[in-house]
């Protein structure tokens, strides 16, 4: 006999399990629609790779994993799709969720599947593709990917192999009823898990309870070396760090996970889901799932397609509905409530319990804490229950976590025992809901901050390039002035170098470059010319070919013969012009309009210098008034329009230097005024 | 010395608490220059506390400077975001009494986002202007959209929009953010004798 270990804590509720293990497992049947929920398991919900309308046959994949922490969905028998939409699941929200809906037409026709019974030829990677494929979650009630929890790290070695069939809520027996009637299925799938993983040793841990189940297990382990553990019953060693726990003695540290200490641990009900689904090719369709209660006639353990709505079921069990108080999913320990009789069974409805009031009464009004400390006493992580009831009510949440709520199970022993009938369990699961909630609220605030921070420092950036162009431009605009003011007084003047400028250019024009201008116009006469030989020859082409570009290229060349006219003609005018418009030009040198700005400017040079100074500068000084302000209206219409802010922003600019502008104009009227 | 001590004892007194004072006071200020804190620490754990939603409801450009307002003394319930909880957790950081919302600056409403009607939407860049965690994507005269992940719910787009296509929507609870809440209140309340729950009265 192996030696056991043993968990602080636990208790002993009544475990009425007798009711259910009368009669044998039995087929549920097929109803007539199935309602497939996307999310069964614990990870990112399956993406639907059916449509509505299509037909769907017995272990067809509808819904594909999405990510690492997923796993598909199967057809569980063959019909069409009539909907994919929000539907009620079993959840404690009562919220609705998606849903595949497949109208069954009763053939319950398989698609073509194979198993592999040779599985061991098979490498690791692809055996664990196959059991995810299979669409398997951990079939104890949380659901969590099988292929992810087998994918242990190379560089973990795993000593113990566990086989949890312990079941120890009450009630609940489809473990049970599977080790009396399947062990040759579990301990087939204890054998594949133990070539995934290669432990040192495989225990099967049952609670003794079981007496027939113990005893089927070894008969059907005879021969491996495969130990089927038995010991004591108490509430909760099902759990994953208890049982590990009394097993191996070994304590699984707090937030840890048990391959830290070595071991991996599986659920009978998916030992034999991953023996279907690589030896027979089935993929994770059904579940055996307990039916009891007192409001229901016939308890029995039924096999039943994932989908089937609950109220099938009951049917099935002869439930009366006015007997009962609630409907429960699970057990009476951790199950919740269902909203709603029609909902579907899932991959972890282990048990749908119907009780009557007398049966599992309201919980009576919660009193007062007396500080007994049961709850202390019969915590299975070892907890003060009663310490985080207070911190709980009083959302004192890092207190809470002081005290390690996440260590806390939800197994519902401190609840079970407390005299004040207080809801205990409730209180830590709400906490751990808040805090996990907080911490996603900070995380999210916490890049707000830095979104928030690295926009102000853009935009303090943003400022400060402005200001130094603002800056660099002023100092620009000085410079630009000294230099005017040292300029003056040399003899040069800016209208005479103007004067000087014209003077050169029409002398350039004079001088005629009439050759230059003539090379120009023949070397465009000569490159349209070519243009167009180019586009007639594309165009017979086309026309060979009866290409449907023919349109597109004859309206080409039409453009083409147009510009080469126009550029001849050209050729021909300037020709003929050349000479006689020299001519003209040197008899008439009054019309010429460089000359003309000359003396504009000439002219406006007297009347200034016949002003005093100070009305030269008041002059001044009202001119660029007068252009500020009509900068200030077309800014004011920008801004009104919503103009771009580059065109806004240059017009600040503008109006900025004209003010700097008007400043040094209204200093110059102040000190011509004085000096005069 | 100790003649000089026994002759005049006041002046050996006054001497030897002047050069006391003297010590102390240079290894103080020496102390003050070699382990200078950089920032200011208080308004940081301040800030880590604020929700970041840089609304400023509060009168502040920001969640920052708000905390710094509280760290030179301002109340603590002008954050209307934050909330019950926040100001639960400043009076505990400030070790100062808890007081309830300033509803001057606004009430605690349910969180939300904002919602940009994108048909209407003139392409203005005005709210792309006022979102201060640049959550709002588009260009002039191009349609404009707000980034739900980044969006804080501020409601500081919602003013400046000329043709008014911004909604705040209220976040709704989903199937992964849903959670037990705490046992009902009511029930709670309840603390009666429990052979009293047989008769229904309350002691």
């Amino acid at each position: 006999m192996r030696k056991v270990f043993d968990f602080h804590g636990g208790i002993h509720p009544p475990e009425n399990k007798h009711q259910s293990l009368r009669l044998p497992i039995e087929s549920a049947g097929i109803p007539a629609e199935l309602t497939l929920p996307l999310s069964q398991h614990i990870g990112a919900p399956a993406v639907p790779i059916v449509e509505v309308g299509d037909r769907v046959l017995k272990g067809q994949m509808v819904a594909d994993a999405k990510g690492f922490v997923s796993v598909p969905v199967h057809a569980p028998t063959s019909g069409v799709i009539s909907a994919v939409e929000e539907r009620a699941i079993a959840h404690p929200s009562g919220f609705t969720a998606p849903c595949i809906v497949i109208e069954s037409d009763g053939d319950d026709q398989w698609i073509e599947h194979q198993g592999q019974e040779d599985y061991k030829h098979l490498s690791k990677p692809e055996l664990l593709n196959l059991i995810r494929n299979a669409g398997i979650a951990g079939m104890g009630g949380a659901g969590f990917p099988a292929a992810v929890k087998l994918s242990v790290k190379p560089d973990t070695q795993i000593e113990t192999l566990i086989l949890n069939g312990t079941e120890c809520e009450p009630y609940i027996t489809a473990d049970d009823i599977l080790m009396r009637e399947r062990a040759d299925q579990i301990i087939a799938g204890a054998k594949i898990l133990q070539f995934l993983i290669g432990p040192g040793e495989t225990l099967i841990g049952v609670e003794d309870n079981k007496p027939e189940g113990l005893k089927s297990l070894r008969d059907a382990a005879l021969g491996s070396d495969i130990q089927i553990v038995a010991f004591p019953t108490k509430y909760p060693s099902g759990g994953e760090k208890q049982l590990i726990e009394i097993l191996t003695g070994k304590q699984v540290p707090s937030g840890g996970l048990p391959s830290q200490v070595g071991v991996v641990c599986q659920n009978i009900g998916s030992a034999v889901a991953i023996y279907q689904a690589v030896v027979l090719g089935r993929p994770l369709i059904s579940r055996i799932t307990t039916v009891t209660g007192e409001s229901v006639e016939q308890a029995q353990n039924y096999e039943v397609l994932l989908g089937t709505p609950m109220s099938f079921l009951l049917e099935k069990a002869r439930y009366h509905s006015s007997a009962n108080n609630r409907l429960i999913m699970g057990g009476p320990m951790m199950g919740f409530t269902v909203p709603d009789p029609n909902v579907p069974i899932v991959k972890t409805t282990n048990c749908i319990l119907a009780p009557t009031e007398q049966e599992l009464p309201t919980p009576p009004p919660a009193q007062a804490c007396i500080r007994c400390g049961m709850c202390a006493e019969v915590c299975p992580a070892s907890l003060l229950p009663q310490q985080m009831f207070w911190f709980a009510q009083g959302k004192e949440h890092d207190k809470l976590e002081q005290h390690n709520l996440f260590d806390c199970i939800e197994c519902g022993a401190c609840s079970w025992v407390c005299p004040s009938a207080i809801p205990l369990v409730q209180y830590y699961r709400a906490s751990k809901a808040e805090i996990l909630q907080a911490r996603r609220d900070h995380e999210k605030s916490e890049q707000s901050r830095l979104r928030f921070e690295s926009r102000q420092e853009r935009l303090d950036r943003e400022e400060a390039e402005k200001n130094a162009k603002r800056a660099a431009r002023k100092l620009a605009a000085e410079q630009r002035a000294a230099q005017a003011a040292q300029g003056s007084t040399d003899a040069e003047d800016p209208i005479q170098a103007a004067i000087d400028r014209a003077k050169a250019k029409k002398a350039a024009q004079q001088s005629g470059d009439t050759s230059s201008e003539l090379d120009k116009l023949q070397t465009a006469l000569a490159s349209v010319k070519k243009r167009l030989e180019t586009a007639t020859t594309k165009l017979n082409e086309a026309k060979a070919e009866n290409s449907d570009l023919v349109s597109a290229l004859q309206a080409g060349v039409d453009k083409t013969t147009a510009k080469f006219a126009a550029a001849e003609k050209a050729l021909a005018d300037y020709q003929a012009s050349s000479k006689d418009d020299s001519t003209a030009q040197e008899k008439t040198p009054e019309v010429d309009a460089a000359q003309i700005a000359i003396q504009k400017a000439m002219a406006a040079r007297a009347a200034d210098s016949a002003l005093s100074p100070a009305e030269k500068a008041r002059n001044n000084l009202a001119k660029l008034r007068q252009r500020l302000e009509k900068t200030e209206a077309k800014l004011k219409e920008c801004r009104s329009n919503g103009e771009e802010e580059k065109i806004v922003d240059a017009l600040v600019a503008t109006v900025e230097r004209l003010s700097e502008k008007i400043a040094s104009a209204e200093q110059a009227v102040a000190t011509e005024s004085e000096e005069s | 010395m100790t003649e000089l001590i026994a002759q005049f004892p006041l002046l050996a007194a006054l001497l030897a608490l002047v050069s006391l004072g003297a010590v102390f006071g240079a290894v103080l200020g020496f102390a003050a220059v070699r382990f200078k804190t950089e920032g200011d620490p208080i308004a940081d754990q301040i800030n880590e506390i604020l929700p970041q939603t840089q609304c400023g409801q509060c009168g502040h450009p920001g969640c920052r400077p708000y905390a710094a307002a509280i760290a030179n003394g301002e109340p603590i319930n002008k954050c209307p975001p934050g909330g019950e909880a926040t100001i639960q957790a400043l009076a505990d950081l400030l070790d100062v009494e808890a007081i309830p919302l300033d509803e001057e600056h606004g009430e605690e409403k349910v969180k939300s986002v904002a919602y940009i009607r994108e048909d209407e939407c003139i392409g203005c860049t005005k709210c792309i202007q006022a979102c201060p965690v640049d959550a709002i994507l588009g260009a002039a005269k191009l349609m404009h959209t707000v980034i739900v992940s980044e969006c804080t719910g501020c409601d500081l787009c919602v003013e400046p929009c000329p043709v008014d296509c911004i909604d705040m929507i209220p976040e709704e609870e989903t199937l992964q953010s849903w959670h037990w809440g705490l046992p009902d209140p009511v029930s709670r309340k309840v603390d009666i004798i429990a052979t009293d729950a047989t008769t229904g009265e309350a002691a």
